[in-house]
């Protein structure tokens, strides 16, 4: 059904080349297109590169990599419905009569002015139905509904919050209940699901602005505001419930704590003040503590340490992701540290690193770890905050990318050989003495 | 401020309206005759068969996606409120960032054109290309910037959360309605929303 548009895209193609050059867009499209085509060049798959919204279902190997980058288009599923209304777009601009007879006499003639014009028309033609077809109804279709949750609700940081709370249970020094563990798991899983969907909610034109949050669903038009809130709706009453009468009440309170400190003081605060990345802190700190409540049912030193931790850690890592996002913060009016005291944003930093080294310290005074823990996660806080120190002296995109990056594996190195070093339980000592 | 387009309204006011709009009539959105900072995408026009709004690709100023609202041959009042509403909310939107963006822009064209002249520096290097200035000088108009702009975004900040809250509980509204007509009367035509 294509074969003969083949023809007419091969001299659209060539047209397009030469106004390519002066139209910046296309001619990075089509650069892009080169790199990534190069190995498979010649089939008609890439040179439907205009058409790049029906590459994913004429052949099923192609498809994602013909796609320029940039572009925000939707899943290649959505697309199945609308395959009338583009099949309209195709016949529309086969109808021009410039190229539709004979592609042949669409090529690099000597005669330019006519060339221009044509090649204006194809453009502009191109351009407008390139525009038409971006347009897409907003409509859920089932099939889309688990990836676009897991976007809404921010699935990887939604899982390191789980990993964060199951490292709480697991260091408290109570006998491991396998059955309230999936319950905590579950529960701070669903209640952060909830918190991040509420945070999309709120944030639309913000994230609209910025160019790594632009091709979340909410501003993709994939949801609606109101399916959005019952989703979190949907995650925050079981999601509390389990950890209130599953596991125990103060768990169950803190959760909702954080949910409510997340939705209504740090996201509105990221544009008021930048007390929000202390706020942020302490939002990525109640899960392990979550954890060890879960366990033991009170909050004891252990908990503290560990949400103490989880507290210090996010300095580093948020204030080096931030070092590079000024321009984007500062457009969209976010307050944050890195723009408006670059130097406190360092120091912060600094501080926090070297602070890792001494709660590592205390964990052994407090019974959680044993003293080879210090020793061990020694090299790992050392290299963090020497990291920490060379983004201080230096501050640029370099160094604060290393210590991002560094601060990626950082945690959960740190978590494992805590887990490793974990205080053997005390309960086998009691029933020895209570038996003899 | 001048980013509300309804004068005197308070936030006790917004959901009163959107709780007791069915019953008191339309509430009287008031006509914006000039779309000011319109999107310079062409024209869209929906196919006549769809029942669904459509959603276009981000406007090249403001980032912002337009939306096709769909009017519904039996439309009842709360849907038409609804959907003025959100119109209206879109085009505040659409002039803020429009506004906003571009000013940044231009700031910060201006910036880095004054620093240049201070340093006795041409706007292009030896290569040819666009001069640019060091991170650390950039992060002073950033810093600058964001300072002039903090009543500004605090204004926008909470008229938006007020404005994205009502569309919510209004739309929360048209659903029950919604579910009601299409559960207690034989009329099928009443679509869900998404």
């Amino acid at each position: 059904m294509y074969k003969p548009s083949c023809h007419r895209m091969t001299g659209l193609f060539g047209v397009c080349l030469f106004q390519g050059l002066e139209n910046g867009r296309y001619s990075r499209n089509l650069m892009q297109l080169c790199k990534q085509a190069q190995p498979r060049w010649g089939t008609f798959q890439h040179f439907t590169f205009l058409k790049r919204l029906y590459v994913t279902k004429m052949s099923n190997g192609l498809c994602q990599h013909a796609k320029p980058k940039q572009e925000p288009l939707g899943s290649p599923l959505v697309e199945r419905p609308h395959l009338a209304q583009e099949q309209t777009v195709i016949r529309h601009v086969q109808q021009i009569p410039a190229f539709s007879q004979d592609p042949s006499t669409v090529t690099f003639s000597s005669e330019e002015k006519k060339e221009e014009n044509i090649s204006t028309v194809v453009s502009e033609i191109t351009h407008e139905s390139g525009e038409v077809k971006q347009w897409k109804e907003i409509r859920v279709h089932l099939e889309d509904l688990p990836g676009i949750y897991a976007r809404l609700s921010k699935i990887k940081l939604t899982a390191l919050v789980v990993t964060t709370a199951a490292a709480g249970y697991i260091m408290a020094p109570v006998p491991f209940d396998l059955s309230v563990f999936l319950l905590t798991s579950v529960g701070t899983g669903l209640a952060s699901c909830a918190a991040n969907s509420i945070n999309q909610y709120f944030e639309v034109p913000f994230d609209s602005n910025m160019n790594r949050t632009k091709k979340r669903p909410l501003v993709r038009g994939q949801l609606s505001p109101l399916h959005a809130v019952t989703f979190a709706g949907a995650c925050t009453v079981p999601g509390i419930a389990l950890l209130t009468f599953g596991v125990n009440p103060l768990t169950g309170a803190l959760g909702a704590f954080n949910i409510f400190l997340y939705t209504c003081c740090y996201t509105p605060l990221k544009r008021l003040s930048i007390a929000n990345t202390w706020v942020g802190a302490l939002v990525g700190a109640i899960p392990p503590v979550m954890g060890w409540t879960a366990a033991t049912g009170s909050l004891g030193a252990g908990a503290l340490l560990m949400g103490a931790i989880l507290y210090s850690w996010q300095f580093p890592h948020f204030n080096a992701l931030s070092w590079n996002l000024r321009e984007d913060y500062s457009r969209g009016g976010y307050r944050m540290m890195s723009v408006t005291h670059p130097a406190l944003c360092k120091k912060v930093a600094l501080r926090h690193s070297l602070a890792l080294i001494g709660l590592s310290a205390l964990a052994p005074a407090l019974d959680v770890t044993t003293w080879t823990f210090p020793l061990i996660s020694l090299p790992i806080n050392l290299y963090i905050s020497y990291l920490s120190f060379q983004f201080y002296r230096d501050s640029d995109r370099k160094s604060a990318r290393k210590l991002f990056f560094c601060s990626l594996w950082h945690l959960p190195m740190l978590l494992l050989l805590m887990l490793t070093c974990k205080k053997a339980c005390t309960s086998k000592e009691d029933t020895l003495v209570t038996s003899s | 401020s001048e980013n509300c387009i309804f004068p005197g309204e308070s936030w006790h006011c917004l959901l009163c309206i959107s709780f007791f709009s069915d019953s008191c009539g339309l509430y009287n959105v008031p006509k914006i005759k000039k779309r000011l900072y319109l999107s310079q995408a062409p024209e869209f026009i929906p196919p006549e068969n769809s029942q669904y709004d459509w959603i276009g690709p981000p406007d090249p100023v403001s980032n912002l996606r337009p939306i096709r609202f769909h009017v519904a041959a039996n439309e009842s009042t709360l849907e038409k409120h609804l959907r003025l509403f959100r119109q209206e909310t879109e085009e505040w939107n659409q002039k803020f960032w429009a506004t906003q963006n571009s000013s940044f822009i231009k700031e910060k064209e201006e910036f880095i054109t004054s620093c240049l002249k201070a340093e006795g520096l041409g706007l292009k290097d030896e290569n040819g290309g666009k001069r640019k200035l060091s991170a650390e000088k950039m992060a002073e108009f950033y810093k600058d910037f964001l300072n002039k702009n903090w009543q500004k975004h605090a204004d926008y900040n909470k008229e938006w959360y007020k404005r994205n809250i009502t569309i919510t509980f209004l739309m929360g509204k048209v659903t029950l309605q919604m579910f009601w007509k299409r559960r207690y009367t034989s009329d099928r035509s009443w679509y869900l929303p998404v």
